[in-house]
């Protein structure tokens, strides 16, 4: 334990984590009201996706376009499961088939369908919400990287999953709500969700939970698996030959992705009361990545940061113009590839950085020179070319 | 008969063709135990794609590639590593965005699954290990630096350090002086002579001067068959090697 601290300590990242965790613990909450912190909230659970996404793509090179699928699965597992509680039989004694859930028996389903079945337990909900998304992971994975299928065509695979995923959940409107999705969501546990004290609650669940999923990739990211990752997305020939199967690496990686995604799913549906296609489509899918972009691809807590803001721009464009978001957010993209590739995190590393490190030299006493933090960009060639 | 089974490395009968053009064509090739083998020829003769063969990056079409007795062509690239067989590249492949230091250790045999990587451990072992790697690279004094900044012959030696640090069996070296100055040359020969103590060792090589300062035994290629093999002297004074090759 004190090994794994001092290893999280020894970054210079800590600082950063100290920063996030002060802004959304205090900051944030201490200033909205509980509408926007609940909107803040939502934001920070598409954040774990982001997170996941620098894993994957920034420091392993494995760009999905498709990470809806994940952030979906858990927050559809969420949804089944408040759902089904919503849907006791006597809120629902007017249906035709009381005590299942209304869009059923708007479809004529006359019994719960077995794969909702296990979805009346907590705790297989949350053990379902920690493994299907990274299980899934998994078959994806192994079945592309195993086959050496990587970069461009993985990206592309992964958008037509996603297309495939939600195609799947409109069309059985009988079995998954369709597209409106799972809604009118109530209690957990009969604790209502949707007071302000709830949302509260669940807000700090959430950030708690992001601040770990951020420590969680710091912690691999500084292990040798971590220095692995790197090589592999520089040189995966050179991995290869010294000796390491390229494509479990490459898997793990994107089961941890998976996994934060899912989580972040999950938190989603707790605090927006809702789960629908259009959260996990391809066009959120590739805002998943945008966020990670505009953050800075190698930064985790750029991530956090890239998710808020353009969350927020998201919103703030969509109220205003809802036609233009999507013009907005491309030319946004097209901007960071160009001028930041690495985004917010590489221009305050380039710019900012040295200010601060001055300023705080002034109060401190010499030591020994930090080691380099693998936050900072390094050698741009290697990188450009991906 | 003699059995292959005696040889370090015995490649029978190995034919690779791409679109019908025989890169290999049915070579025999032994090289035995502790042996440093340099192979020479004109571009195009099949060097490289030898060691591709050997080390799994490409797929035989027909023939054998034995290694201390076991079948190399149906393993997959990472378990010919694990067997003992390490290749460095024609163009210095190291990871650029990482330390030298980094280098080595990514490139220790410990930990080469994916848990085996989370938990691995910088042991007084692996950092002793790390230092003597680095002072026989001639890189000591650069442990911290990034790769990317090193000077090409220095990515050379990092590159075999890397090898090294694996302590394989069997190394391929695919012209491992390319690009460096004269006195780096003379290091690397050095260097060869002393890693070839304890191992085997397959250098291709276009210089004849370096060929010379480091070789016992050298194999011509010549259009994906064995044109001559013998030592030094043999081989450049067999009249057929002058006419496709030394007498450019």
């Amino acid at each position: 334990m004190n090994n794994l601290l001092s290893m999280i300590l020894g970054k210079r990242g800590l600082g950063g984590v100290l920063i996030l965790a002060a802004l959304i613990l205090v900051v944030l909450p201490a200033l909205m009201g509980i509408d926007e912190l609940n909107l803040a909230g939502r934001y920070l659970s598409f954040a774990f996706v982001a997170v996941g996404l620098v894993m994957a793509w920034g420091y392993g090179g494995v760009l999905s376009l498709g990470q809806g699928i994940f952030f979906g699965i858990g927050g559809y597992a969420m949804a089944m499961f408040l759902k089904l509680e919503a849907s006791d039989p006597e809120s629902t004694s007017i249906q035709t088939t009381p005590g299942i859930p209304d869009f059923m028996d708007w479809n004529q389903i006359t019994a719960l369908p077995w794969f909702w079945e296990p979805f009346n337990s907590l705790v297989f909900t949350l053990f379902a919400i920690l493994t299907l998304p990274a299980l899934f992971a998994w078959i994806i994975g192994t079945a592309m990287f195993k086959r050496r299928v990587s970069g461009v065509y993985f990206a592309i695979i992964t958008q037509a999953i996603v297309v495939i995923l939600t195609i799947l959940i409109i069309g059985q409107q009988g079995l998954t709500g369709g597209v409106n999705g799972i809604t009118d969501l109530r209690t957990l546990k009969g604790w209502d969700i949707r007071t302000d004290e709830a949302l509260f609650i669940l807000y700090y669940v959430n950030a708690v939970l992001l601040i770990g999923a951020v420590l969680l990739g710091m912690w691999i990211l500084s292990t040798k698996y971590g220095r692995i990752l790197i090589a592999m997305r520089d040189r995966e020939d050179r991995v290869r030959f010294s000796g390491y199967d390229v494509a479990n690496f490459k898997v793990f990686v994107f089961c941890v992705a998976a996994l934060m995604s899912g989580i972040g799913g999950a938190m989603f549906t707790l605090q927006v009361g809702f789960m629908s296609p259009s959260i996990i489509g391809i066009v959120p899918s590739i805002e998943f990545v945008i966020f990670a972009a505009v953050g800075g691809r190698l930064s985790l807590l750029g991530a956090v940061y890239g998710a808020l803001l353009v969350s927020y721009a998201r919103t703030m464009v969509a109220e205003a113009y809802p036609q233009l978001w999507l013009f907005v957010i491309g030319g946004v993209f097209i901007a960071v590839v160009m001028f930041a590739p690495y985004g917010l995190a590489g221009l305050y590393n380039k710019y900012l950085q040295p200010r601060v490190d001055g300023f705080m030299s002034r109060f401190r006493k010499p030591e020994a020179p930090v080691s380099k933090t693998l936050d900072a960009p390094t050698t741009e060639s290697t990188e450009v070319q991906r | 008969m003699s059995t292959n089974t005696d040889y370090l490395l015995a490649v029978e009968d190995l034919t690779v063709s791409f679109d019908g053009f025989k890169a290999i064509d049915s070579l025999n090739f032994y090289v035995d135990h502790k042996e440093l083998r340099v192979v020479i020829g004109p571009n195009g003769a099949g060097k490289t794609t030898l060691l591709d063969l050997i080390c799994g990056k490409t797929k035989a079409s027909t023939g054998s590639i034995k290694f201390k007795g076991q079948e190399l062509t149906s393993l997959p690239e990472h378990r010919i590593v694990w067997a003992g067989v390490g290749r460095k590249f024609q163009t210095p492949s190291i990871y650029e965005a990482l330390s030298v230091r980094q280098n080595l250790e990514v490139s220790y045999p410990q930990g080469k699954t994916v848990f085996g990587a989370l938990f691995f451990k910088r042991t007084e072992e692996v950092k002793r290990k790390i230092e003597e790697v680095a002072e026989s690279i001639f890189l000591t004094d650069l442990l911290d630096t990034e790769a990317g900044l090193l000077s090409h012959g220095q990515k050379q030696w990092l590159e075999i350090g890397m090898l090294l640090i694996q302590d394989p069996e069997l190394l391929m070296l695919d012209e491992p002086v390319a690009g460096m100055s004269v006195r780096e040359r003379e290091q690397t020969a050095e260097l060869l002579n002393r890693i070839a103590k304890g191992r085997s060792v397959i250098v291709i090589e276009h210089d004849m001067n370096f060929v010379e300062s480091i070789a016992h035994k050298v194999t011509v290629l010549h259009q994906g068959k064995i044109l001559a093999e013998g030592d030094m002297k043999t081989v450049q004074a067999d009249p057929r090697v002058i006419e496709v090759y030394l007498g450019h």
